[in-house]
Protein backbone atom coordinates (compact mmCIF):
# COMPACT_ATOMS: atom_id res chain seq x y z
CA UNK A 1 0.00 0.00 0.00
CA UNK A 2 1.38 3.50 -0.41
CA UNK A 3 1.77 5.53 2.07
CA UNK A 4 -0.20 8.50 2.65
CA UNK A 5 2.48 11.63 1.64
CA UNK A 6 3.22 13.73 4.78
CA UNK A 7 4.12 16.53 2.53
CA UNK A 8 1.09 18.67 1.47
CA UNK A 9 2.32 21.46 3.32
CA UNK A 10 5.63 21.79 1.55
CA UNK A 11 6.91 24.37 -0.87
CA UNK A 12 6.27 23.50 -4.25
CA UNK A 13 9.70 25.31 -4.75
CA UNK A 14 11.79 22.25 -4.57
CA UNK A 15 14.53 21.12 -6.62
CA UNK A 16 13.23 18.88 -9.15
CA UNK A 17 10.10 21.28 -9.35
CA UNK A 18 12.60 24.47 -9.73
CA UNK A 19 15.12 22.59 -12.55
CA UNK A 20 12.57 20.78 -14.42
CA UNK A 21 10.29 24.51 -14.38
CA UNK A 22 13.25 26.03 -15.96
CA UNK A 23 13.54 23.17 -18.34
CA UNK A 24 9.58 23.48 -19.76
CA UNK A 25 9.41 27.40 -19.93
CA UNK A 26 12.61 27.38 -21.82
CA UNK A 27 11.34 24.50 -24.58
CA UNK A 28 7.93 26.85 -24.79
CA UNK A 29 10.11 29.78 -25.85
CA UNK A 30 11.69 27.46 -28.61
CA UNK A 31 8.55 25.62 -29.23
CA UNK A 32 7.44 29.19 -30.23
CA UNK A 33 10.37 30.16 -32.36
CA UNK A 34 10.12 26.85 -34.29
CA UNK A 35 6.11 27.33 -34.94
CA UNK A 36 6.83 30.67 -36.10
CA UNK A 37 9.94 30.73 -37.59
CA UNK A 38 10.32 27.56 -38.97
CA UNK A 39 12.51 25.20 -39.06
CA UNK A 40 15.87 27.05 -40.29
CA UNK A 41 14.94 29.36 -36.95
CA UNK A 42 16.07 26.72 -34.73
CA UNK A 43 17.58 23.96 -36.66
CA UNK A 44 21.21 23.04 -38.31
CA UNK A 45 19.28 20.76 -40.80
CA UNK A 46 19.99 21.35 -44.60
CA UNK A 47 19.89 19.20 -47.35
CA UNK A 48 22.77 17.21 -46.91
CA UNK A 49 21.18 16.23 -43.21
CA UNK A 50 17.48 16.57 -43.40
CA UNK A 51 17.00 14.37 -40.13
CA UNK A 52 18.70 15.58 -37.12
CA UNK A 53 18.94 15.02 -33.37
CA UNK A 54 15.27 15.56 -33.41
CA UNK A 55 15.36 11.90 -35.26
CA UNK A 56 18.58 10.49 -34.07
CA UNK A 57 17.53 10.73 -30.15
CA UNK A 58 13.81 11.73 -29.83
CA UNK A 59 12.34 8.89 -32.08
CA UNK A 60 14.81 6.46 -32.63
CA UNK A 61 16.24 5.99 -29.27
CA UNK A 62 12.74 6.65 -27.91
CA UNK A 63 11.25 4.08 -29.67
CA UNK A 64 14.22 1.46 -28.19
CA UNK A 65 13.93 2.31 -25.04
CA UNK A 66 10.58 2.28 -24.72
CA UNK A 67 10.63 -1.44 -25.83
CA UNK A 68 10.00 -2.46 -22.16
CA UNK A 69 6.28 -2.45 -22.73
CA UNK A 70 5.90 -5.14 -25.14
CA UNK A 71 8.77 -7.37 -23.69
CA UNK A 72 7.63 -7.03 -20.23
CA UNK A 73 3.60 -7.75 -21.37
CA UNK A 74 5.19 -10.77 -23.48
CA UNK A 75 6.92 -12.25 -20.82
CA UNK A 76 4.45 -12.38 -18.60
CA UNK A 77 1.02 -12.57 -20.35
CA UNK A 78 2.68 -14.62 -23.36
CA UNK A 79 5.09 -17.09 -21.63
CA UNK A 80 3.25 -16.95 -18.93
CA UNK A 81 6.17 -15.76 -16.79
CA UNK A 82 4.32 -13.96 -13.53
CA UNK A 83 6.84 -13.90 -11.61
CA UNK A 84 7.19 -10.54 -13.25
CA UNK A 85 3.71 -9.00 -12.85
CA UNK A 86 4.43 -6.48 -11.07
CA UNK A 87 6.88 -5.05 -14.00
CA UNK A 88 4.27 -4.63 -16.24
CA UNK A 89 2.35 -1.79 -15.28
CA UNK A 90 5.82 0.65 -15.01
CA UNK A 91 7.13 -0.65 -18.22
CA UNK A 92 3.69 -0.05 -19.99
CA UNK A 93 3.83 3.38 -18.87
CA UNK A 94 7.05 4.15 -19.97
CA UNK A 95 6.08 2.72 -23.34
CA UNK A 96 3.10 4.91 -23.44
CA UNK A 97 5.01 8.00 -22.61
CA UNK A 98 7.89 7.62 -24.56
CA UNK A 99 5.79 6.69 -27.97
CA UNK A 100 3.50 9.83 -26.94
CA UNK A 101 6.96 11.70 -26.46
CA UNK A 102 8.25 10.01 -30.02
CA UNK A 103 4.91 11.40 -31.89
CA UNK A 104 5.40 14.70 -29.95
CA UNK A 105 9.04 15.46 -30.93
CA UNK A 106 7.84 14.24 -34.22
CA UNK A 107 5.75 18.16 -35.07
CA UNK A 108 8.82 19.50 -34.57
CA UNK A 109 10.65 17.89 -36.75
CA UNK A 110 8.14 17.44 -39.35
CA UNK A 111 7.67 20.79 -42.03
CA UNK A 112 4.09 20.83 -41.90
CA UNK A 113 2.86 18.90 -38.70
CA UNK A 114 -0.74 19.62 -39.37
CA UNK A 115 -0.27 17.24 -42.24
CA UNK A 116 1.37 13.79 -39.95
CA UNK A 117 -2.64 12.38 -40.34
CA UNK A 118 -2.66 12.38 -44.16
CA UNK A 119 -0.59 9.35 -44.79
CA UNK A 120 -3.06 7.33 -42.64
CA UNK A 121 -6.24 8.65 -43.62
CA UNK A 122 -5.81 10.61 -47.29
CA UNK A 123 -3.06 9.09 -48.90
CA UNK A 124 -1.53 6.00 -47.47
CA UNK A 125 2.05 5.30 -49.27
CA UNK A 126 1.78 1.14 -49.00
CA UNK A 127 5.15 0.57 -50.13
CA UNK A 128 7.16 2.99 -48.34
CA UNK A 129 8.41 1.73 -44.82
CA UNK A 130 8.11 5.26 -43.71
CA UNK A 131 4.51 4.65 -44.19
CA UNK A 132 4.68 1.37 -42.04
CA UNK A 133 6.33 3.11 -39.71
CA UNK A 134 4.19 5.58 -39.07
CA UNK A 135 1.05 3.67 -39.15
CA UNK A 136 2.74 1.53 -36.16
CA UNK A 137 3.57 4.04 -34.59
CA UNK A 138 -0.03 5.15 -34.70
CA UNK A 139 -1.62 2.39 -33.91
CA UNK A 140 0.84 0.93 -31.13
CA UNK A 141 0.30 4.28 -29.37
CA UNK A 142 -3.39 3.53 -29.17
CA UNK A 143 -2.75 -0.13 -27.79
CA UNK A 144 -0.31 1.02 -25.68
CA UNK A 145 -2.93 4.07 -24.41
CA UNK A 146 -5.60 1.28 -23.80
CA UNK A 147 -3.26 -0.94 -22.48
CA UNK A 148 -2.22 1.78 -19.81
CA UNK A 149 -5.47 3.10 -19.14
CA UNK A 150 -6.76 0.22 -16.54
CA UNK A 151 -4.38 2.41 -13.60
CA UNK A 152 -6.34 5.75 -15.32
CA UNK A 153 -9.71 3.97 -14.50
CA UNK A 154 -8.93 2.51 -11.21
CA UNK A 155 -7.98 5.73 -10.21
CA UNK A 156 -10.90 7.45 -11.51
CA UNK A 157 -12.98 4.68 -10.06
CA UNK A 158 -14.87 3.39 -13.42
CA UNK A 159 -14.93 -0.06 -12.10
CA UNK A 160 -17.20 -1.23 -15.68
CA UNK A 161 -15.31 0.18 -18.50
CA UNK A 162 -11.74 -0.60 -16.28
CA UNK A 163 -13.24 -4.60 -16.22
CA UNK A 164 -13.83 -4.58 -19.97
CA UNK A 165 -10.39 -3.61 -20.94
CA UNK A 166 -8.65 -6.38 -18.45
CA UNK A 167 -10.47 -8.38 -20.64
CA UNK A 168 -8.63 -7.53 -23.67
CA UNK A 169 -5.46 -7.52 -22.38
CA UNK A 170 -3.72 -10.80 -24.04
CA UNK A 171 -4.90 -9.48 -27.42
CA UNK A 172 -3.66 -6.06 -26.33
CA UNK A 173 -0.29 -7.93 -25.93
CA UNK A 174 0.04 -9.65 -28.69
CA UNK A 175 -1.40 -6.87 -30.99
CA UNK A 176 1.70 -5.06 -29.18
CA UNK A 177 3.86 -8.10 -30.39
CA UNK A 178 3.24 -7.79 -33.57
CA UNK A 179 3.22 -4.03 -33.85
CA UNK A 180 6.57 -3.55 -32.29
CA UNK A 181 8.33 -5.95 -34.41
CA UNK A 182 6.95 -4.76 -37.75
CA UNK A 183 8.24 -0.65 -36.91
CA UNK A 184 11.18 -1.85 -34.70
CA UNK A 185 12.75 -3.43 -37.67
CA UNK A 186 11.24 -1.51 -40.00
CA UNK A 187 13.47 2.01 -38.33
CA UNK A 188 16.45 0.38 -39.37
CA UNK A 189 15.19 -0.84 -42.38
CA UNK A 190 14.61 2.87 -43.47
CA UNK A 191 18.75 3.46 -43.64
CA UNK A 192 18.69 0.67 -46.43
CA UNK A 193 18.11 3.68 -48.65
CA UNK A 194 21.05 5.14 -47.94
CA UNK A 195 24.48 2.64 -48.41
CA UNK A 196 26.25 5.50 -49.80
CA UNK A 197 25.91 7.44 -46.72
CA UNK A 198 25.98 5.40 -44.25
CA UNK A 199 29.65 4.02 -42.93
CA UNK A 200 29.84 0.35 -43.93
CA UNK A 201 30.42 -0.97 -40.66
CA UNK A 202 27.10 0.10 -39.15
CA UNK A 203 25.11 -0.45 -42.77
CA UNK A 204 24.15 -3.97 -43.45
CA UNK A 205 21.28 -5.81 -44.77
CA UNK A 206 20.69 -7.20 -41.58
CA UNK A 207 19.98 -4.01 -40.27
CA UNK A 208 16.16 -4.90 -39.37
CA UNK A 209 17.14 -7.27 -37.71
CA UNK A 210 19.88 -5.61 -35.48
CA UNK A 211 17.37 -3.03 -34.63
CA UNK A 212 14.83 -5.43 -33.63
CA UNK A 213 17.42 -7.90 -31.70
CA UNK A 214 18.55 -4.28 -29.82
CA UNK A 215 15.08 -2.82 -29.14
CA UNK A 216 14.36 -6.50 -26.90
CA UNK A 217 18.03 -5.89 -24.93
CA UNK A 218 17.02 -1.83 -24.72
CA UNK A 219 13.36 -2.70 -23.56
CA UNK A 220 14.59 -5.46 -20.73
CA UNK A 221 17.40 -2.87 -19.59
CA UNK A 222 14.92 -0.01 -19.79
CA UNK A 223 13.00 -1.72 -17.12
CA UNK A 224 15.59 -2.57 -14.85
CA UNK A 225 16.98 1.30 -15.10
CA UNK A 226 13.18 2.18 -14.32
CA UNK A 227 12.81 -0.11 -11.72
CA UNK A 228 16.03 1.13 -9.79
CA UNK A 229 14.71 5.00 -10.31
CA UNK A 230 11.42 4.38 -8.93
CA UNK A 231 13.01 2.14 -5.94
CA UNK A 232 15.48 5.39 -5.22
CA UNK A 233 12.70 8.16 -5.86
CA UNK A 234 8.99 6.15 -5.67
CA UNK A 235 9.82 4.21 -2.36
CA UNK A 236 7.01 5.24 -0.81
CA UNK A 237 4.63 4.60 -3.63
CA UNK A 238 5.20 0.93 -4.07
CA UNK A 239 3.96 -1.69 -2.40
CA UNK A 240 5.00 -5.01 -0.59
CA UNK A 241 4.63 -7.26 -3.60
CA UNK A 242 6.67 -4.64 -6.14
CA UNK A 243 9.20 -4.05 -3.08
CA UNK A 244 9.39 -7.76 -2.60
CA UNK A 245 9.44 -8.97 -6.48
CA UNK A 246 11.66 -5.85 -8.10
CA UNK A 247 15.04 -8.05 -7.41
CA UNK A 248 13.60 -11.22 -9.05
CA UNK A 249 12.58 -8.81 -11.95
CA UNK A 250 15.96 -6.58 -12.11
CA UNK A 251 17.82 -10.66 -12.59
CA UNK A 252 15.68 -12.38 -14.72
CA UNK A 253 15.49 -9.42 -17.04
CA UNK A 254 19.30 -9.24 -16.64
CA UNK A 255 19.94 -12.53 -17.62
CA UNK A 256 17.72 -12.74 -20.19
CA UNK A 257 19.31 -9.41 -21.89
CA UNK A 258 22.47 -11.10 -21.32
CA UNK A 259 22.15 -13.24 -23.82
CA UNK A 260 20.28 -11.38 -26.26
CA UNK A 261 23.39 -9.18 -25.82
CA UNK A 262 25.64 -11.93 -26.48
CA UNK A 263 23.35 -12.99 -29.83
CA UNK A 264 23.46 -9.27 -30.99
CA UNK A 265 27.20 -8.97 -30.68
CA UNK A 266 27.45 -12.30 -33.03
CA UNK A 267 24.63 -11.26 -35.52
CA UNK A 268 26.87 -8.09 -35.58
CA UNK A 269 30.13 -9.94 -36.34
CA UNK A 270 28.08 -12.11 -39.04
CA UNK A 271 27.12 -8.62 -40.87
CA UNK A 272 30.54 -7.68 -41.49
CA UNK A 273 31.84 -11.00 -42.48
CA UNK A 274 28.92 -11.43 -44.67
CA UNK A 275 30.11 -8.23 -46.50
CA UNK A 276 33.72 -8.74 -45.84
CA UNK A 277 34.37 -5.32 -44.01
CA UNK A 278 37.35 -6.43 -41.51
CA UNK A 279 39.67 -4.01 -43.07
CA UNK A 280 37.31 -1.42 -41.65
CA UNK A 281 38.09 -2.38 -38.02
CA UNK A 282 41.30 -0.99 -37.89
CA UNK A 283 40.53 2.59 -38.94
CA UNK A 284 39.49 5.16 -36.85
CA UNK A 285 35.83 4.51 -37.52
CA UNK A 286 36.50 0.54 -36.56
CA UNK A 287 37.44 1.37 -33.17
CA UNK A 288 34.97 3.83 -32.62
CA UNK A 289 32.77 0.72 -33.64
CA UNK A 290 34.21 -1.44 -31.72
CA UNK A 291 33.64 0.64 -28.64
CA UNK A 292 29.98 0.57 -29.19
CA UNK A 293 29.76 -3.47 -29.97
CA UNK A 294 32.18 -4.41 -27.21
CA UNK A 295 32.37 -1.62 -24.47
CA UNK A 296 28.65 -0.78 -24.37
CA UNK A 297 27.09 -3.90 -25.57
CA UNK A 298 29.63 -7.13 -24.95
CA UNK A 299 30.89 -5.43 -21.52
CA UNK A 300 27.17 -4.90 -19.84
CA UNK A 301 26.17 -8.59 -21.40
CA UNK A 302 29.09 -10.16 -19.37
CA UNK A 303 28.42 -7.68 -15.92
CA UNK A 304 24.65 -9.03 -16.62
CA UNK A 305 25.89 -12.79 -17.05
CA UNK A 306 28.11 -12.45 -13.81
CA UNK A 307 25.28 -10.26 -11.68
CA UNK A 308 22.79 -13.19 -12.63
CA UNK A 309 25.43 -15.78 -11.52
CA UNK A 310 26.20 -14.02 -8.21
CA UNK A 311 22.84 -12.55 -7.75
CA UNK A 312 23.92 -9.10 -7.45
CA UNK A 313 21.41 -6.80 -7.50
CA UNK A 314 23.85 -3.08 -8.13
CA UNK A 315 26.14 -4.92 -10.11
CA UNK A 316 22.45 -5.39 -12.73
CA UNK A 317 21.40 -2.33 -11.94
CA UNK A 318 25.35 -0.41 -13.40
CA UNK A 319 24.83 -2.52 -16.60
CA UNK A 320 21.72 -1.36 -17.34
CA UNK A 321 22.90 2.26 -17.60
CA UNK A 322 25.98 1.12 -19.97
CA UNK A 323 23.49 -1.29 -21.81
CA UNK A 324 21.10 1.66 -22.09
CA UNK A 325 23.98 4.24 -23.04
CA UNK A 326 25.03 1.64 -25.51
CA UNK A 327 21.76 1.96 -27.44
CA UNK A 328 21.20 5.71 -27.39
CA UNK A 329 25.42 5.28 -28.99
CA UNK A 330 24.31 2.82 -31.56
CA UNK A 331 20.91 4.85 -32.82
CA UNK A 332 23.47 8.03 -33.14
CA UNK A 333 25.79 6.24 -34.56
CA UNK A 334 23.58 5.44 -37.41
CA UNK A 335 21.29 8.33 -37.38
CA UNK A 336 23.93 11.12 -37.38
CA UNK A 337 27.73 10.29 -36.58
CA UNK A 338 28.59 7.44 -39.13
CA UNK A 339 25.78 8.68 -41.47
CA UNK A 340 27.28 11.19 -44.19
CA UNK A 341 31.02 10.15 -42.80
CA UNK A 342 32.59 10.62 -46.63
CA UNK A 343 31.44 14.09 -46.44
CA UNK A 344 34.21 16.92 -45.16
CA UNK A 345 34.12 18.41 -42.09
CA UNK A 346 32.42 21.88 -42.87
CA UNK A 347 29.28 20.04 -44.09
CA UNK A 348 28.49 17.50 -41.64
CA UNK A 349 25.42 17.94 -38.97
CA UNK A 350 26.08 19.46 -35.41
CA UNK A 351 22.85 20.10 -33.97
CA UNK A 352 22.38 23.74 -32.79
CA UNK A 353 21.73 23.97 -29.00
CA UNK A 354 18.02 24.86 -29.43
CA UNK A 355 17.14 21.32 -30.67
CA UNK A 356 19.33 20.28 -27.94
CA UNK A 357 17.31 21.81 -25.80
CA UNK A 358 13.91 20.81 -27.05
CA UNK A 359 15.27 16.97 -26.58
CA UNK A 360 15.89 17.82 -23.33
CA UNK A 361 12.18 19.28 -23.18
CA UNK A 362 11.09 16.62 -24.39
CA UNK A 363 12.89 13.81 -22.22
CA UNK A 364 11.90 16.18 -19.12
CA UNK A 365 8.21 16.42 -20.05
CA UNK A 366 8.22 12.88 -20.08
CA UNK A 367 9.81 12.48 -16.64
CA UNK A 368 6.99 14.83 -15.17
CA UNK A 369 4.46 12.67 -16.59
CA UNK A 370 5.84 9.51 -15.33
CA UNK A 371 6.09 11.24 -11.32
CA UNK A 372 2.69 12.74 -12.24
CA UNK A 373 0.86 9.53 -13.26
CA UNK A 374 2.96 7.42 -10.11
CA UNK A 375 2.08 9.83 -7.50
CA UNK A 376 -1.64 9.37 -8.28
CA UNK A 377 -1.94 5.90 -9.92
CA UNK A 378 -1.66 3.29 -9.21
CA UNK A 379 1.80 1.84 -11.14
CA UNK A 380 3.61 0.83 -8.57
CA UNK A 381 1.30 -0.66 -6.36
CA UNK A 382 -2.44 -2.71 -7.08
CA UNK A 383 -5.23 -0.53 -6.45
CA UNK A 384 -6.99 -2.38 -2.94
CA UNK A 385 -10.20 -2.85 -5.00
CA UNK A 386 -8.93 -4.76 -7.73
CA UNK A 387 -6.42 -7.03 -6.16
CA UNK A 388 -5.25 -9.66 -8.69
CA UNK A 389 -5.70 -8.11 -11.55
CA UNK B 1 42.08 -9.17 -45.26
CA UNK B 2 43.07 -7.28 -48.28
CA UNK B 3 42.24 -10.06 -50.66
CA UNK B 4 41.78 -9.17 -54.32
CA UNK B 5 38.59 -10.10 -55.53
CA UNK B 6 38.19 -10.85 -59.72
CA UNK B 7 34.81 -11.91 -59.79
CA UNK B 8 31.38 -11.70 -57.79
CA UNK B 9 31.72 -15.28 -57.23
CA UNK B 10 35.40 -15.10 -55.63
CA UNK B 11 33.99 -12.74 -53.10
CA UNK B 12 31.01 -14.60 -52.49
CA UNK B 13 33.09 -17.60 -51.70
CA UNK B 14 35.29 -16.14 -49.67
CA UNK B 15 32.97 -14.04 -47.97
CA UNK B 16 30.82 -16.80 -47.15
CA UNK B 17 33.60 -19.40 -46.30
CA UNK B 18 34.60 -16.77 -43.11
CA UNK B 19 30.61 -16.59 -42.70
CA UNK B 20 29.84 -20.31 -42.46
CA UNK B 21 33.03 -20.53 -39.38
CA UNK B 22 31.98 -18.28 -37.74
CA UNK B 23 28.64 -19.55 -37.32
CA UNK B 24 30.18 -22.62 -35.93
CA UNK B 25 31.85 -20.37 -34.01
CA UNK B 26 29.18 -18.75 -32.52
CA UNK B 27 26.85 -22.01 -32.40
CA UNK B 28 29.18 -23.00 -29.85
CA UNK B 29 30.13 -20.11 -28.28
CA UNK B 30 26.62 -19.59 -27.50
CA UNK B 31 26.21 -22.59 -26.48
CA UNK B 32 28.92 -21.83 -23.44
CA UNK B 33 27.59 -18.76 -22.21
CA UNK B 34 24.55 -20.17 -21.56
CA UNK B 35 26.44 -22.61 -19.60
CA UNK B 36 28.17 -20.11 -17.79
CA UNK B 37 24.67 -18.15 -17.60
CA UNK B 38 22.75 -20.32 -16.05
CA UNK B 39 25.66 -22.32 -13.75
CA UNK B 40 24.37 -21.33 -10.66
CA UNK B 41 21.12 -21.57 -11.37
CA UNK B 42 19.38 -24.14 -9.02
CA UNK B 43 18.32 -27.60 -10.65
CA UNK B 44 14.71 -29.01 -11.27
CA UNK B 45 14.20 -31.91 -10.85
CA UNK B 46 12.74 -33.54 -14.27
CA UNK B 47 11.99 -36.95 -12.70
Amino acid sequence: MPQETAHKNKSIFTPFNVITGIIILGGLIITVLRFTGGLGAVTNLDDNNPWGVWIGFDLLVGVALAAGGYVTSAACYIFGLKRYHSAVRPAILTAFLGYALVVMALHYDVGRPWRLPYPIFLSPGTTSLLYEVALCVFLYLTVLFIEYSPAALEWLGVKRVRNLVVRLTLVLTIFGVILSTLHQSSLGALFMIAPSKLHPLWYSSYLPVFFFVSSIFAGLSMVILEGALAHRFLHDKMDETHLKESKAVALGFGKAASFVMMGYVAIKLIGIAIDNNWHYLATGWGLWFLLELLGFVALPAFIYAVAAREQNLRLVRWSSIIAVLGVVLNRLNISLIAFNWHLPSADRYFPSWMEVAISVFVVTVGIVAYRFICTRMPILYEHPDYQQH
Amino acid sequence: MDTVFHTLHDFLLHSKNITYILVGGILVGMLLFWLFLSGRDEKKRTF
